[in-house]
């Protein structure tokens, strides 16, 4: 299929706004995406036709929805490679999957003397889960450093690695500097100390093609709502061979087999459900499965490669023209290749949310803060940042856009 | 009886330590929220009529014409709900 963002628009509805009379430029796509008419259509024709509960009942409407709940994870396993659906978690996002490996593996797992390794780069939340743990458990965590540049510290990594680490925690793609980790090299030398690493791929699954297979992760996380899917979905892959050890992370439906009342003890005697739905308690979101289903195919028409072109294409024509801005200082890797899509940058001494607010004003959304990683701000030696971020259905003339305004602010 | 909440929808304190408070007013009543600001605080500059930066009681702040504030340095936001009450009621 030949890759045309400006027929790709057309599906976007969003794209037709105006925000204070200004044609709607959406540069956040970090934080999430918007959603192409194809998937808003299958998520209302579900509620229309074939909304009931899953594993339930026998009767036809839950049986169309369960056949459809369990082909999302069919469609997800085949995106990422994985060996089949008993690797594919459904969970609310990125956070819930990461909180769900802390505590179904993290709790049973880890203990004083054992070590962790997270990189400076990360998310909060795949910061913050690992030291509420370590406050339980007593295990200790490592940082590895990032370079001046945003990229990641390999040779600090090789440092810091050793028996005692048994879990290495690192994003595919940083979301605030767009660096690509070489997630392969990181595995292994991971599986080489006996460890496990788990990626944060909520800034990579959406962007690029992502095979863990090829990669040889043990736990992959991501994001429905990122890659053009309703919120409230997301995914966890982990090896089928690691998940059959965890323990459950919630009780209650879907995630049991029995639960069978012994009156000897007068205690209830449980037995987990098979793979998945083990990992899946409660009525689960089944409209947001469907609903990414149907991003998934979306995507998988354009072709991920398409994708991962299109948006170097675009930083490369944003990175040069932002380098012809005076007052901008743009943060993170050289080469285009080298980020994914994500350009975070300051201007001047002017406050990232100023800039973001005046941008507004035009019609041009970005992100201003910290974006949820306040460790590397300080590395950059930044209070915060601006952020734009691309993907399909962004435009050059977008961009020139936005660099009109930017030069508008370079004059306050 | 009016409140600041008749004209203000959300307040917004961003992370890290220097805190900013961001004021975001009511759509419907952001023009007359922002006549009465400019009514009350002092201009310093206006940029593209876009951004006033403003003064009010020794406090600095920049107003936006979509109806967005930015107030920085205040100590908390009680400062910041008696600032907005004197500049909106």
């Amino acid at each position: 299929m030949t890759f045309d963002p400006y027929k790709i628009r057309e599906d976007f509805p969003i794209l037709k706004r105006k925000i204070n009379n200004h044609p709607l430029i959406y540069f956040d796509n970090a934080a999430t995406s918007q959603k192409p008419k194809q998937v808003i259509e299958v998520i209302k024709n579900f509620y229309e036709n074939h909304n009931a509960n899953v594993h339930r009942a026998v009767h036809t409407l839950s049986q169309e929805a369960t056949e459809l709940y369990e082909n999302a994870h069919e469609e997800v396993a085949k995106f990422i490679n994985a060996n089949s659906i008993e690797e594919i978690i459904f969970v609310r996002g990125t956070t819930e999957a990461i909180n769900l490996i802390a505590y179904s593996w993290g709790l049973h797992n880890l203990r004083e003397n054992d070590e962790i390794l997270i990189s400076l780069m990360e998310h909060h939340s795949n910061i913050v889960p690992w030291e509420i743990l370590s406050k339980i458990k007593g295990f200790d965590i490592k940082y590895v450093n990032v370079n001046e540049d945003g990229t990641l510290s390999y040779k600090d990594f090789e440092n810091k690695i050793s028996n005692k680490t048994k879990m290495v925690c690192i994003s595919q793609v940083s979301n605030v500097s767009g660096v690509v980790n070489d997630v392969k090299r990181l595995a292994k030398t991971v599986h080489e100390h006996d460890a496990l690493i788990l990626v944060d791929g909520a800034q990579s699954v959406p962007h690029m093609p992502v095979n863990v297979k090829d990669l040889d992760v043990d736990f992959l996380a991501f994001s429905g709502h990122k890659m053009l899917g309703p919120t409230g979905i997301g995914v966890l892959y982990g090896r089928r061979d690691v998940l059959e050890k965890m323990k459950p992370f919630h009780g209650g439906g879907e995630m049991i087999r029995n639960v069978f009342f012994d009156t000897n003890t007068r205690r209830c005697v449980i037995t987990w459900n098979d793979l998945p739905w083990k990992f899946e308690a409660g009525t689960p979101n089944v409209c947001g499965g469907v609903g990414l289903m149907e991003a998934i195919r979306y995507l998988r028409k354009i072709g991920m490669e398409n994708v991962k072109a299109h948006e170097e294409e675009l930083t490369r024509y944003a990175v040069r023209l932002m380098r012809k801005c005076e007052k901008v200082k743009i943060y993170g890797p050289k080469g285009p290749s080298a980020r994914c899509g994500i350009i975070p940058f300051s201007l001047d001494d002017l406050s990232s949310h100023d800039v973001a607010l005046f941008l507004d004003n035009y019609g041009i959304m970005v992100r201003s803060g910290f974006h949820c990683a306040q460790p590397l701000h300080e590395i950059f030696g930044l209070n915060s940042s601006v952020r734009i971020s691309f993907y399909i259905y962004n435009i050059r003339e977008e961009i020139d856009r936005f660099i009109e305004v930017l030069k508008e602010i370079e004059q306050i | 009886m009016t409140a600041i909440e008749d004209y203000v929808a959300r307040i917004d304190e961003t992370c890290g330590k220097e805190r900013d408070f961001i004021v975001v007013l009511k759509y419907e009543k952001k023009d007359e929220a922002i006549a009465k600001i400019l009514k009350k605080a002092k201009i310093q500059k206006t940029i593209s009529s876009i951004i006033f930066e403003l003064t009010f009681k020794d406090i600095s702040f920049r107003l936006y014409r979509t109806g967005k504030a930015i107030f920085r340095k205040l100590k908390d936001k009680g400062e910041l709900q008696d600032v907005l009450i004197d500049l909106l009621l």
